[in-house]
């Protein structure tokens, strides 16, 4: 038996021991059996010195060649022991991925939020821009100067929240006689006017959004605040065919683009002439149900031609200019796209209803 | 208003327009029918089936062989046999015995379904063969009940000699009814005649006008005072016109079933021939008219004959209705007086002492025209809605008057034996000019932006009874019925045109005009985007009423006995309160966010662990008077945001949950996110706040520069229960919305957005002992103010109280970033900046290094 042998016996023995190895603990101790200072590989370099001096460099580069060669193995076990104790590490990690979730309560913009928003974008689109009015009105603005006097059969149409002119905390009040009657507005449609005065002579197109009020009993069908949006363009040349064009265009954008609109004749004090617009009954698609009272048709607007009355109220005179106003419930349409049976569900505020949209 | 479509058959023709079409043509030109009520035909609740319910004639009714009560009625009904019925209906029994009778009636064979007229309600049954005592009885002689047409079993119906035998009852008394809503004061479409017309003028049809001419059919004479009656307008202002006809004689009766049965279908409750008349002639032309009992009115003491007197009442002038309540009456009210005093409210109800009764022989008959918005101001005041006040209150056309009297007189002689007198009653004193407008049809094209031809639009305006003339330029003189008092202006002409040619023929069209000058609406996107930010923070958002009970604002304020008044500084102005509402808990507009917050969370808890919600909206006061001249409503309406939270901090969950309530920190914690995307959060000044809603030790007030932007805190524990709330915190803010977006433009302006340094940070923790009454955040801004620059952040991590401080005071912990833009920092910067900071501190709020 030579060195030679004995050494290849060593390397031999080595790597038995390194396919023996299970776990990370036994790869170390062989690491320090082999290796290590006093391991079996390197105490053959010890005997180096036993060798005839012409033999000594061939079997130095032996060893360090088995030196190398054992290192890369037990590398190479090391990393077989690694990921097999990754793999028992993330098996025993396994979750029932059904479990739920950690609870985020994430919060909900109110139906009628997300209603206006659409009707923002889909007239924006067309040019018209959002403009404010104010909630508590003076009669004056709410009727007369929309063409509804004082008396006149007209105002049947709305039911009036009136305004105590006295004060409750003084003796005097703030009264600024008749004139100055204020109400709760009825209707958005107070909005044309304030914004004709404001705007003369520019052209217009705005929609006016808001809340209304209207002194009616509260039921299933009729709320005593709902919101409105109404639209309000004038111009030089402002026609029936154009107020008929843009509202079947925001049919077509906020119901889809097969709806179509049908216009019948109406009236209404401010317009002139007057027309209510349906589209395809959003729930029987136009067959005919009990939402649509089986017409196939449901009503989507009140509009018309802006009355010349209106118009020279606003500061516009009707032989030069004319215009076309049109308004919108915003509840309506949600109602019956989701068949909400309850008008009061939007402003009862039940969170279980408005976490819904 | 319900009108049978066999009525308006009478004066136009169209039983041959199937009726969903005509329901569409009428819908689209803007008589719009709300419903359809079929009685008979197919679609009907109880179809009468044609084979199997017919007319039929009674010939002789002898007595049941076995029964008293009952009859064996002979019936021809129109086919090669007698059919034997029977009955035990009280008039046929009434005959019993009685041969060669001609009695029309309604017959039902076996198989046929009827209501079964001794049930309670409607119950339908199928007709079938029995043996009644003895006797075959394979058909019967039909009640309103059974056929429903009366909710009450009476007798059987008995139908007009005239009659044809044999033929499907559905042909004879089947009917729809249609119900039109019609929007608009629009006198001359309240009746059947007025549809008619409209009808005949949509369909191109001949107009039957009978009914208006019956004055020539009489040879009556008009004179303004007739021998049998003193007329006279003391007020011609409210009452242009006055008309009175005489019929002596007539016989007080039930009306002929044909009319009980009209009156009927248009909703009305049939009472006596006269009556019946006076509402027929109504519903029919559209003229309230009024049938006093010439026998109970009064001459006037120095007069030899029974006056009528139409003028103002007295102040409080007293009268009984026909309904049987005392009333008294306003200067501003018509009344019609006799010699002795009141006899009728003008237009809107007769009085009850000189109502025709079973005893009246002479009918004086008033027709007459009152001013429209006179009565409906008397309607309304009185709170008496009549079907005679809501017509004058549409405008009624006062040329119809006497054309109505002449016509409901032609029907009492007719039906009640009435001798008419040839001399009518009227004075006229407000008989309107004849109008005209002048109507260029270029108007239409410029409305409508659709070129309807000008033949078309004369056919259109002639049809409607508009009498054309050339004018100038091609334009017309369009002379206005007097029945359209709607039309006023050459654009309500347009109108007729458009309607009348057809919506449905318009083409669609865009406008075709350059954009107004188009202007952002910043403060609505500002809004906005608040809302997306609180519902990022995971609130959900609300809207409330504006309108709340006024006693939650003293709730609010903790002091319920006292109430709320304008001297409140949490509550600005006068508050909007209302003349008339719904309820109390609905008749003051919310000066605050935070009573609807509290009821919408109390409302929740009831089904909901947890509630985080937000509003954003406007609250309402009172700050100047109106002034009607600029516009001004002098009613503020800021806009507000409110928050509220309440209930666990997490919701249950698998795993551990944080099932502490949420509290001060929590809707701190979503305002400061707020504050922090609208880089508010170095501009916010957070200060003790004295709030009588909020926990007086929980309450902060924010302040950024001079404007305060509101209030956060926990919620007042009496003001908790004052809405009902659960024993558990509730924290609610509510901030000026205006103010803070205000803030937010300010500071974006005025943004520098800071160098990202990539030296390395060196962190520090330091404690600070303080007095217990030293606002931490001081202490945080000082630290921040001393090490400027390079004290990149100063975050708060523990408070600690206790022996180790001593009594009174505090230890806070701040966790410190060092950075440079420029350099590492080294352990001597450092060390020099910890010495600034701790020096600062000390001299400026007392504090000591804890430790140190």
């Amino acid at each position: 038996m030579s060195l030679f042998d004995d050494l290849e016996q060593v390397y031999q023995t080595a790597q038995a021991a390194l396919e023996a190895t299970e776990s990370v603990a036994a790869l170390e101790s062989w690491h320090a059996d082999y290796l290590g200072r006093k391991g079996a590989v390197t105490l053959q370099t010890r005997s180096v010195g036993q060798l005839p001096k012409e033999d000594r460099p061939a079997f130095g580069q032996r060893v360090n060649a088995i030196k190398q060669a054992l290192e890369a193995a037990h590398e190479a076990r090391a990393r077989v022991h690694k990921r097999a104790a990754l793999a028992a590490t993330l098996a025993a990690g396994a979750v029932d991925v059904t479990l739920p979730g950690r609870p985020v309560a994430p919060g909900h913009l109110h139906l009628t939020t997300q209603s206006l928003r659409q009707l923002y974008a889909i007239f924006a689109q067309m040019g018209f821009e959002v403009y404010e009015a104010p909630d508590v009105e003076l009669e004056a603005y709410n009727f007369d100067l929309l063409n509804i006097p004082a008396y006149h059969p007209a105002r049947d149409m709305w039911d009036t929240f009136w305004v105590d002119p006295s004060s409750p905390s003084t003796s005097e009040g703030i009264e600024g006689g008749d004139e100055a009657r204020l109400l709760l507005r009825t209707h958005t449609s107070p909005g044309q006017v304030r914004v004709m005065r404001e705007r003369y002579p520019e052209p217009i197109r705005v929609i006016l959004p808001g809340k209304c009020y209207r002194y009616e009993q509260i039921t299933a069908r009729s709320e005593h605040q709902f919101y409105q949006v109404e639209g309000l363009a004038v111009g030089r040349d402002i026609t029936m065919t154009d107020l008929i064009g843009t509202i079947k265009q925001f049919a077509r954008l906020f119901y889809g683009p097969e709806n179509d609109v049908r216009v019948r004749s109406s009236y209404f004090p401010f317009t002139e002439p007057s027309i209510e617009v349906d589209t395809n009954c959003t729930l029987c698609g136009g067959k005919g149900c009990r939402i649509c009272k089986y017409t196939g048709w449901i009503e989507i607007a009140g509009a018309g031609m802006v009355h010349p009355v209106v118009l020279d109220n606003g500061g516009y005179n009707p032989a030069e200019w004319s215009g076309f106003a049109f308004g919108f419930g915003v509840e309506r349409p949600s109602l019956t796209k989701y068949n909400v049976a309850d008008i009061r569900y939007f402003y009862g505020n039940d969170l279980r209803f408005l976490r819904q949209f | 208003m319900k009108i049978p479509l066999s009525w308006i058959n009478d004066y136009v023709k169209i039983d041959d327009i199937p009726i969903d079409a005509l329901r569409q043509r009428l819908d689209l030109a803007g008589l719009e029918v709300g419903g359809i009520e079929i009685i008979g035909h197919t679609g009907a609740e109880l179809p009468w089936d044609p084979e199997k319910i017919t007319t039929a004639e009674v010939l002789s009714v002898r007595p049941h062989p076995n029964a008293d009560r009952l009859v064996l009625a002979e019936v021809d009904y129109g086919g090669p046999e007698r059919e034997i019925a029977v009955t035990g209906a009280p008039s046929l029994f009434a005959r019993s015995g009685e041969t060669g009778l001609h009695l029309k009636v309604a017959f039902a064979w076996e198989g046929a379904t009827l209501y079964d007229g001794h049930a309670e309600g409607w119950t339908q049954r199928k007709l079938k063969a029995t043996k009644v005592r003895g006797v075959l009885s394979r058909a019967m002689v039909c009640s309103e009940k059974e056929l429903g047409l009366a909710e009450e079993q009476t007798d059987i119906i008995y139908l007009p000699a005239d009659t044809p035998v044999g033929v499907p009852l559905v042909d004879v008394l089947g009917d729809y009814v249609l119900d039109f809503d019609i929007k608009g004061p629009f006198g001359h479409l309240q009746s059947v005649f007025g549809i008619a017309r409209e009808i005949a003028a949509l369909y191109d049809r001949p107009l039957r006008r009978a009914p208006l001419e019956a004055m020539g059919r009489l040879g009556l004479r008009a004179v303004a005072q007739p021998d049998f009656l003193e007329l006279v307008i003391a007020d011609p202002d409210l009452c242009p016109r006055y008309t009175a006809t005489m019929i002596r004689g007539v016989e007080i009766a039930p009306s002929p079933l044909w009319m009980q049965m009209r009156l009927r279908r248009a909703g009305m409750r049939p009472i006596n021939n006269i009556v019946d008349i006076t509402n027929y002639v109504m519903l029919e032309l559209g003229e309230p008219l009024h049938a006093f009992d010439y026998a109970d009115l009064n001459a006037r003491p120095d007069g030899d004959q029974p006056a009528i007197i139409v003028r103002r009442a007295a102040e409080g002038e007293p009268m009984t209705t026909l309904d049987g309540v005392p009333r008294a009456f306003d200067g501003e009210m018509l009344l019609i007086t006799d010699g002795a005093g009141p006899v009728a409210v003008a237009g809107v109800m007769g009085g009850l002492d000189s109502e025709v009764a079973d005893t009246t022989r002479d009918v004086l008959l008033e027709a007459a025209s009152f001013n429209f918005i006179n009565t409906r101001r008397t309607s309304q005041t009185l709170k008496l809605f009549t079907e005679s006040a809501s017509r004058f209150g549409k405008r009624v056309d006062s040329e119809l008057a006497a054309v109505a009297a002449a016509r409901a007189a032609e029907l009492m002689a007719d039906l009640a034996g009435g001798v008419i007198d040839p001399v009518m009653g009227d004075l006229y004193p407000g008989k309107p000019e004849p109008r005209a407008l002048h109507f260029d049809p270029a108007l239409a094209d410029r409305l409508l932006g659709v070129q309807i031809p000008r033949e078309e639009q004369r056919r259109i305006l002639t049809a409607l009874e508009f009498e054309l003339a050339e004018g100038a330029d091609e334009t017309w003189a369009a002379r206005v019925p007097t029945y359209r008092l709607d039309v006023e202006r050459p654009v309500d002409l347009v109108e007729e045109i458009a309607r009348v040619w057809g919506y449905d023929h318009f083409p669609h069209t865009l406008i075709d005009e350059a954009l107004p000058p188009l202007r952002r609406n910043l403060s609505l996107e500002e809004e906005a985007r608040v809302r997306d930010l609180l519902v990022g923070l995971g609130l959900d958002e609300v809207i409330t009423y504006s309108l709340i009970d006024p006693a939650d604002e003293p709730r609010l304020l903790c002091r319920p006995e006292d109430g709320a008044t304008s001297g409140d500084a949490e509550l600005p102005g006068e508050p909007v309160t209302l003349l008339n509402s719904l309820a109390p808990e609905r008749s003051h507009m919310r000066r605050t966010l935070l009573p609807g917050l509290l009821r919408t969370a109390a409302s929740n808890l009831r089904f909901l662990e947890r509630v985080a919600i937000f509003e954003v909206g406007h609250v309402f006061y009172r700050a100047a008077p109106p002034d009607p001249e600029s516009g001004e409503t002098g009613v503020a309406e800021p806009r507000r945001v409110g928050a509220l939270i309440t209930g666990p901090r997490e919701g249950r969950w698998w795993q551990a949950a944080d099932r502490a309530p949420l509290d001060y920190f929590d809707l701190k914690g979503v305002a400061e996110g707020l504050l922090e995307h609208l880089a508010l959060t170095d501009r916010a000044d957070w200060r003790r706040g004295a709030h009588p809603a909020f926990h007086p030790g929980r309450c902060a007030e924010i302040v950024v520069g001079e404007r305060v932007l509101g209030v956060l805190g926990e919620v007042h524990p009496l003001v908790r229960e004052a809405f009902a709330l659960p024993e558990q915190p509730v924290v609610a803010l509510e901030w000026d919305l205006d103010a803070l977006l205000d803030a937010a433009r300010a500071a974006d302006a005025e943004k520098e957005v800071g160098m990202i340094s990539t030296y390395p940070p060196v962190y520090e923790d330091l404690a600070l002992i303080v007095d217990e009454a030293t606002p931490a955040i001081d202490v945080q801004r000082a630290i921040v103010q001393a090490g400027h620059p390079l004290v990149t952040r100063a975050l708060l991590f523990d408070v600690y109280r206790g022996p180790q401080v001593g009594a009174g005071q505090k230890s806070l912990a701040f966790a410190l970033t060092y950075q440079s833009p420029g350099k590492a920092l080294s352990e001597k910067d450092v060390e020099k900046l910890r010495g600034r900071v701790i020096k600062k501190v000390e001299k400026a709020l007392g504090a000591k290094l804890r430790g140190g």
